[in-house]
């Protein structure tokens, strides 16, 4: 709001992200936690739902937009496709806990103190004015296609790459049983 | 922006919510009736048995609300909000009318309707999985292949007009329309109708509620008001997938006289497509449900990509 960028006098938004936030790691740790399979794939859309809340407290509709339609609309479809596939049981599944789990907290730990030392030394003093939006999709497209042109195609190639791995996959499979199944 | 226009504007869009999704249902009772030759129910409320929406709607309210033993049973009783609620939530975004007729300008605003759509879908699939039943487990397999099969087309022929009109606001893109765009989105506005009609998955594309195969699909263990909410998310869907097209295709409140009757005008539009939506009901048989995939794949798609390059050329020609 006013000049005095203080933590002490923090803005309704500023609250609502706080409070986002905090649902957002319940979630997750809900999420990693849970032993049903689908419950934990459920807990992932409120997640990534609130991802994209704060993509829009942050003023970058078009981000958040588009988190909602790739994230809720598609990978999580496909994920709970995967899970009925594989008759997910309701109710807890015990194989769901491997005996890795001290490794993998070990291993989420050390990524998240990777990630957060690294975003908090690369934005320390940098300071979003929430009065001006910053993402509309005339502002996206205007970066993105000026100045993060080279990350974008080398992007598409990896997905170009990783499509023709997919066919390719699927096309060995289908000649090794003959024609069955679809 | 004050807090009486707020309210005014929430307001009126509820309203839109409750009162058009029955008008489409009591349309499709007598539609159909008279494409079928048969009169339907016709003495509830006297007059053509215009309150047969309002009895059903009373015994649905008054049967007990079930869930089955073997069911996840907050997954199962969340389902049906999750299905509905997306629809209410687009309606806000849709412009009725020329000078801010429309609860709310997004800037993004296509992306906003698409993505939230996507979200409904998770209803299904919830519900689906959760009623612990294998014809619901293969209605929600089948809707959510549907689903990814068809979200493609859904999106490059929403694109179509987004590249033509220079802006992703549906505000934007009337302001842009003339007259021209009709004839040039044509294949587009099909790609999208179709498309649409999938994600609802209204018939020919209604594979993962088929009756004859899967008794009700991801709905067969609902009962009650759970079950009349998953019917209000389908009819809701057609007046949202009407609108849109008529928004995005067809020019939304142009037409004579738009500056006083634009409303009127986009809401011609959409009821006509509606009465398009029921008629494919009553006119096609239902597709198989690999015809549907190749459908999708092999026809949608390819026109989807030929009618960007068509915008694209002619954008860059203009």
């Amino acid at each position: 709001m006013s000049g005095g960028n203080g933590y002490l006098s923090p803005s309704g938004q500023e609250i609502v992200f706080v409070l986002t936030g905090l649902v957002i790691l319940g979630a997750a740790v809900l999420c990693v936690t849970s032993r049903q399979l689908v419950h934990a794939a459920l807990w992932l859309v409120v997640a990534l739902g609130g991802l994209a809340v704060q993509y829009l407290l942050l003023t970058a509709e078009f981000v958040a937009w588009v988190q909602v339609l790739i994230y809720l609309g598609s990978v999580v479809v496909l994920l709970l496709f995967g899970l009925m596939l594989t008759k997910a049981p309701i109710g807890p599944s015990p194989e769901a806990d491997g005996r890795n789990r001290p490794v993998a907290l070990v291993v989420s730990l050390a990524s998240a103190a990777t990630l957060v030392t690294l975003v908090v030394d690369a934005f320390r003093t940098a300071w979003i004015d929430l009065e001006t939006p910053h993402g509309t999709s005339d502002q996206i497209g205007d970066s993105l296609f000026r100045v993060w042109v080279l990350p974008f195609e080398a992007l598409s190639v990896l997905l170009l790459a990783a499509l023709v791995g997919a066919i390719v996959l699927s096309r060995r499979r289908g000649n090794a049983q003959g024609n069955g199944g679809s | 922006m004050d807090a009486l226009d707020v309210a005014v504007r929430v307001l009126a869009v509820l309203m839109a919510f409750l009162l058009l999704p029955l008008l489409v249902g009591q349309g499709e009772h007598k539609v159909m009736a008279h494409m079928q030759g048969r009169v339907g129910p016709m003495h509830a409320g006297g007059f053509h048995g215009w309150a047969q929406l309002v009895a059903d709607g009373v015994k649905f309210a008054q049967k007990e609300d079930t869930v089955p033993a073997g069911a996840d049973r907050r997954v199962f009783q969340l389902a049906p909000a999750v299905a509905l609620i997306p629809y209410l939530v687009v309606l806000i975004a849709i412009p009725f009318g020329p000078d801010g007729m429309v609860g709310q300008v997004v800037d993004a605003g296509v992306f906003f309707v698409l993505a939230v759509l996507g979200v409904g879908v998770l209803g299904s699939l919830m519900g689906g999985w959760a009623s612990a039943n294998k014809y619901s487990l293969l209605g929600g397999l089948r809707t959510a292949a549907q689903l990814m099969a068809y979200e493609l087309p859904l999106l490059l022929s929403a694109a179509s007009v987004a590249m033509a009109a220079g802006t992703l606001s549906l505000t934007g893109i009337l302001d842009e329309f003339s007259w021209w765009w009709v004839p040039w989105q044509l294949v587009g506005a099909f790609v999208f109708f179709t498309a649409g009609l999938a994600e609802l998955q209204r018939p020919p594309f209604d594979a993962p509620i088929a009756a004859e195969e899967i008794v009700f699909g991801a709905y067969t263990e609902y009962s009650g008001l759970r079950f009349a909410f998953f019917l209000l998310a389908e009819y809701a869907g057609i007046v949202v997938l009407s609108a849109l097209t008529a928004v995005l295709f067809l020019g939304g409140w142009h037409g004579p006289f738009a500056d006083q009757l634009g409303w009127l005008w986009t809401l011609l539009k959409t009821a006509a497509l509606c009465f398009l939506v029921i008629w494919a009901r009553v006119a096609w048989p239902r597709l198989r449900a690999d015809q549907i995939q190749k459908f999708a794949w092999t026809v949608l798609v390819p026109l989807a990509l030929a009618q960007i390059a068509l915008t694209g050329t002619l954008k860059v020609v203009i």
